[in-house]
């Protein structure tokens, strides 16, 4: 069937309210210069917002550097809830000089630019679509603040109090989150409310307070959480019982060892000896990281390392030794922009393939995808159980964008039921009242075999090797022994397919066009399909788990005509993996790929649906 | 073949130890190394330091890289869960097994491409960790599997079996070990087993990484003349500067050391290793004096062996983590999940 527009009816909605439109439904964008600790100033922004109840997503755009260079901060407020980027620019506090001229060229018309007024403008600079609001926001602070830190510091603290005052930000608030922020630091509590109070003041007297655009209190955000998705991948990994961790520090994953070390002091510390139920080991490289982990699991730890795409490629060559002698492990790639050295702090899903089949031989490994802060927790867990049940690698796919920004979830909750799958692990007593242990036997008929803890019992031993071997572990050259362990390695990989995490589905009966995502791109394809349903379009919608695809994954794209991929990298790895384990037809794909580094907007998917239905309805 | 295993012949008089095993508990399957390896010798060097200390088999984790010494872990004590892990990286699997049960015996065996080359970086940094565990370094000079290529140890003068002549200067394990602050550091010969066994005894009582070199000549590609690890040279220049008599006792030894010769060390578990010196200026705790002392001898072309250096006060991996004393691995899930009020409370700091 040709791929044309379905004539469907139109959305019957009204037309929304301009006025009523720009009410909690706006972009603010910050320009800053790295180092000058506007990263709480601009979090304080949001959480104001997000305490008001309004939906709330904040994205951060900074450089691999430590300061002076230029970093952006976007907050959009979105009544729906829509957590992808919009890709306008409402607001614009343009605080970094070096970027001025670009940063004033991003304001989308009608929209507004905030700037320090201490310092005269270049006049050559001018638009005359939006309006420039001018705030002397170095002055007003050198005036109450000695201290060169400070003054850099509070500057930004001071855009806030203008902002509250411009957008309608509740001020009470911003006086409590500040106080909750430093505690008992009063001196500190004291500058920043200073601070907030002459932004406040100065915009009250000087502008129309509020503008147009502006927030109203809402409802819509009281049993979620902010929170980044390396700080819950973190969690996870405690409430999985995790007891070691080893790792190499890189940009993006740090953030994750960070968090697990964190909540590890506070939860995992004998109260009366002081010592500790884990072990944290920086390794000398990444190497190192996954060996420890290997060495871990082989000795019946949960184990785990974070890391980034760089780290997984200097770990390949033990991904296919766990993958092969069957240890459980856990890896977090925490993607970021490739290939080789990239663009470290910009995000991309681009490791899909490399992770799919990593190493050398036949291999091929089960890969998560979470998409977004709540699934890395809930899949971090799931990772060890499937790790320690399957006896191989799992990776779970995260991104800069989920694992570094603050993303509005539904808050967490825990089932106390809940036990740890260790798989299948003969103890002391079973093999004790055993002939003999072998340990690459299939006798369940699903792949997977049983293993033995080194330590247990003289009747568990057996020798890991990575060495060619047969199904008694013993080491073989001999072509059927061989084949023989390779096989039921790849029977284990169909069992998997029966335990990974299933799809998630939006559908209609009788709609045949689709599209087919993963991980972050998630918010920005529904609020696509919002915009191409009001539009008259409507589209279908997977969201793949995890690699191996499941049934589910099949069925869908053989009930759907028409396909689309959506994915964050340039060579449409998800469809090539769609292609190579399914047996969807080529022609029903089409891809529809976003990888400069940005997190990925709702835009470039409807035009890209809209263009080829156009392109289709022109054939 | 290594998947040779040997009969079980049991006869009734032979030694037992305290736990009644026999030194045939403790053989792991055939090796199949050259007749005449020195790497051989070894193994039987291990075997006999495990049941002369009465060590449960399967209380121990065997670990290997790659190379003929990493083949050597399945040729002694088969009750013990052995692990090969890929080239020069077993001291990252053996950190992680033993971050997870730092209560079993860990045995990691290595050779000079494995350590020198290749695995130099985790070799160096699994000592700067002080990782509870013996490391044996097999050393032999060269590249056998591949046939014949020199090793980073190879000395440069040293001939290869086809003619060529090593350039390149030498890394030496001892030497390296005692700059970066290894905590015990020994050096040996495949050899001389009255030396090697009480070396491994006190290397598996010392509570750290326990570094032990041992000269273990190649027959097939490196004993030939112009080799300077061949049986006959390193027989020439060995020069024992120490000699270590391991004591598994409780009680005080009581030597003299101030007559400069034999210096009783209290090792962790309360068994005792006396240094008997060879050489009246050798101070095995002192690591600068140690340091010259090999320096100054290695000018002479000569082999300086024994326990070189020794220091028990070293914290190893788990002191300085101040991990809990239970294997991690065996703790109940409840100690280790939070549950939901903690979430709860957890997610307070994200509202």
């Amino acid at each position: 069937m040709p791929l044309t527009r379905p004539r469907s009816r139109r959305h019957s909605g009204a037309v929304p309210d301009p006025m009523q439109s720009r009410t909690n439904d706006f972009v603010i964008k910050i320009a800053n210069v790295n180092g000058t600790g506007s990263a709480s100033a601009n979090g304080l922004l949001m959480k104001a917002i997000f305490r008001m109840g309004i939906p709330v997503v904040g994205k951060n755009f900074f450089p691999s550097n430590i300061q002076g260079l230029p970093t952006w901060f976007e907050i959009r407020v979105s009544r729906e809830g829509y957590l992808a980027r919009s890709g306008r620019v409402d607001i614009m506090v343009a605080m970094n000089a070096q970027t001025y001229t670009q940063d004033l060229a991003d304001v989308s018309p009608g929209g507004y630019l905030l700037y320090d007024s201490t310092w005269p403008r270049d006049k050559q600079l001018v638009r005359d679509d939006i309006t420039v609001v001018g705030i002397p926001l170095a002055q007003l602070v050198n005036t109450h603040f000695d201290n060169v830190r400070a003054r850099i510091l509070m500057k930004n603290v001071c855009y806030v109090g203008a902002l509250a005052a411009l957008l309608h930000i509740d001020m009470a608030v911003i006086k409590q989150l500040i106080k909750e922020t430093f505690g008992d630091k009063e001196k500190l509590i004291a500058g920043n409310l200073k601070a907030i109070e002459l932004g406040y003041n100065y915009a009250k007297e000087h502008c129309e307070c509020p503008l147009p655009i502006r927030v109203e209190p809402m409802h819509a955000t009281q049993d979620h959480i902010m929170v980044d998705g390396n700080t819950m991948a973190g969690l996870g990994c405690v409430y999985a019982g995790a007891t070691v961790g080893a790792w190499y520090p890189i940009t993006p994953s740090t953030s994750l060892m960070d968090a697990f070390k964190d909540f590890c002091e506070r939860y995992r510390v004998d109260k009366t000896t002081g010592k500790h139920r884990y072990c944290i080991v920086q390794a000398e490289d990444e190497l190192s990281a996954i060996g420890m982990v290997l060495g871990a699991a082989w000795n019946g730890a949960r184990a785990f390392t974070p890391t980034s795409g760089p780290g997984i490629s200097l770990m390949n060559e033990f991904i296919g030794f766990a993958y092969y002698a069957e240890i459980p492990a856990v890896l977090f790639d925490v993607q970021r922009v490739g290939p080789s050295t990239g663009m470290p702090t910009r995000t991309q899903q681009g490791d899909l393939l490399f992770c799919a089949y990593a190493s050398h031989g036949d291999t091929r490994h089960v890969l998560l995808f979470p998409a977004d802060p709540a699934e890395c927790f809930q899949m971090a867990v799931t990772a060890f159980d499937l790790a320690e049940r399957l006896q191989t690698p799992v990776f779970v796919m995260s991104d800069l964008d989920i694992g570094m920004n603050d993303w509005m979830v539904p808050k967490l909750k825990w089932d106390p039921g809940y036990v740890p799958d260790r798989g299948k692990v003969y103890s002391r007593e079973q093999l004790e009242s055993m002939q003999v242990f072998r340990r690459y036997i299939d006798s369940d008929g699903d792949g997977i075999c049983y293993r033995t803890y080194p330590g247990v019992s003289a009747k568990g031993a057996y020798f890991t090797r990575g060495s060619g071997h047969n199904r008694y572990g013993g080491y073989t050259e001999d072509a059927a022994e061989y084949q023989d362990v390779l096989d039921r390695l790849r029977r284990k990989y169909d069992t998997a397919k029966l335990l990974v995490p299933e799809p998630v589905i939006r559908r209609k009966k009788g709609v045949k066009i689709a599209i087919v995502s993963l991980g972050s791109c998630d918010g920005a394809v529904h609020e696509a399909l919002d915009v191409l349903a009001r539009e008259g379009t409507e589209v279908n919608y997977l969201r793949v788990r995890a690699f191996p695809f499941n049934r589910q994954v099949e069925e869908f794209l053989d009930n759907h005509e028409h396909i689309f991929v959506v994915e964050q990298n340039r060579d449409a790895q998800l469809k090539s993996l769609l292609l190579l384990e399914t047996s969807v037809e080529k022609h029903k794909l089409i891809s529809i790929l976003h990888y400069g580094g940005m997190p990925i907007d709702a835009r470039c998917i409807v035009s890209g649906i809209n263009n080829a239905l156009a392109k289709g309805a022109a054939a | 073949m290594s998947f040779m295993q040997k009969p079980k012949v049991s006869h009734s008089k032979l030694l037992r130890n305290d736990l009644g095993l026999t030194q045939r508990d403790y053989e792991g399957s055939m090796s199949t190394l050259c007749a005449g390896c020195g790497h051989d010798s070894i193994t039987a060097a291990v075997i006999q330091a495990f049941w002369e200390l009465s060590i449960e088999p399967y209380k121990v984790a065997k670990m290997s890289g790659i190379g003929c010494s990493s083949k050597t872990p399945a040729y002694f004590l088969s009750p013990a869960h052995g692990i090969n892990a890929v080239h020069g990286r077993m001291p990252s699997i053996a950190t992680g097994a033993n971050a997870a049960d730092r209560n079993l015996y860990y045995v990691g065996i290595s050779g000079d491409g494995d350590s020198l080359s290749i695995g130099l970086g985790q070799f160096i940094h699994v000592l700067r960790r002080n990782l509870n565990m013996l490391y044996i370094i097999e050393n032999n000079g060269v590249y056998g599997l591949t046939k014949g290529q020199f090793s980073a140890s190879a000395d440069v003068g040293s001939k290869a079996k086809k003619g060529e002549v090593n350039q390149q200067p030498p890394i030496d394990p001892v030497i390296a070990a005692l700059t970066l602050g290894g905590s015990f550091v020994a050096r040996s010969f495949s050899g001389d087993k009255e030396q090697l066994v009480p070396l491994i005894k006190a290397g598996l009582m010392h509570n750290g990484f326990a570094m032990l070199d041992v000269l273990s000549p190649c027959v097939t590609f490196n004993d030939h003349e112009d080799s300077t690890k061949s049986y006959a040279h390193t027989r020439q220049f060995y020069h024992p500067a120490v000699h270590a008599d391991f004591v598994l006792s409780k009680k005080p030894i009581r030597a003299a050391y101030d007559d400069g010769e034999a210096m009783p060390v209290e090792l962790h578990d309360g068994s005792t290793v006396v240094l008997r010196k060879v050489s009246k200026d050798y101070n095995p705790t002192n690591r600068a004096q140690a340091y010259s002392y090999l320096h100054e001898h290695q000018k002479r072309g000569e082999i300086v062996t024994g326990l070189l250096y020794i220091d028990e006060e070293q914290r190893e991996m788990h002191d300085i983590s101040n991990t809990v004393s239970a294997a991690l691995r065996d703790l109940p899930y409840a100690e280790l999940c939070p549950g939901n009020s903690a979430l709860e409370e957890i997610q307070k700091l994200y509202c």
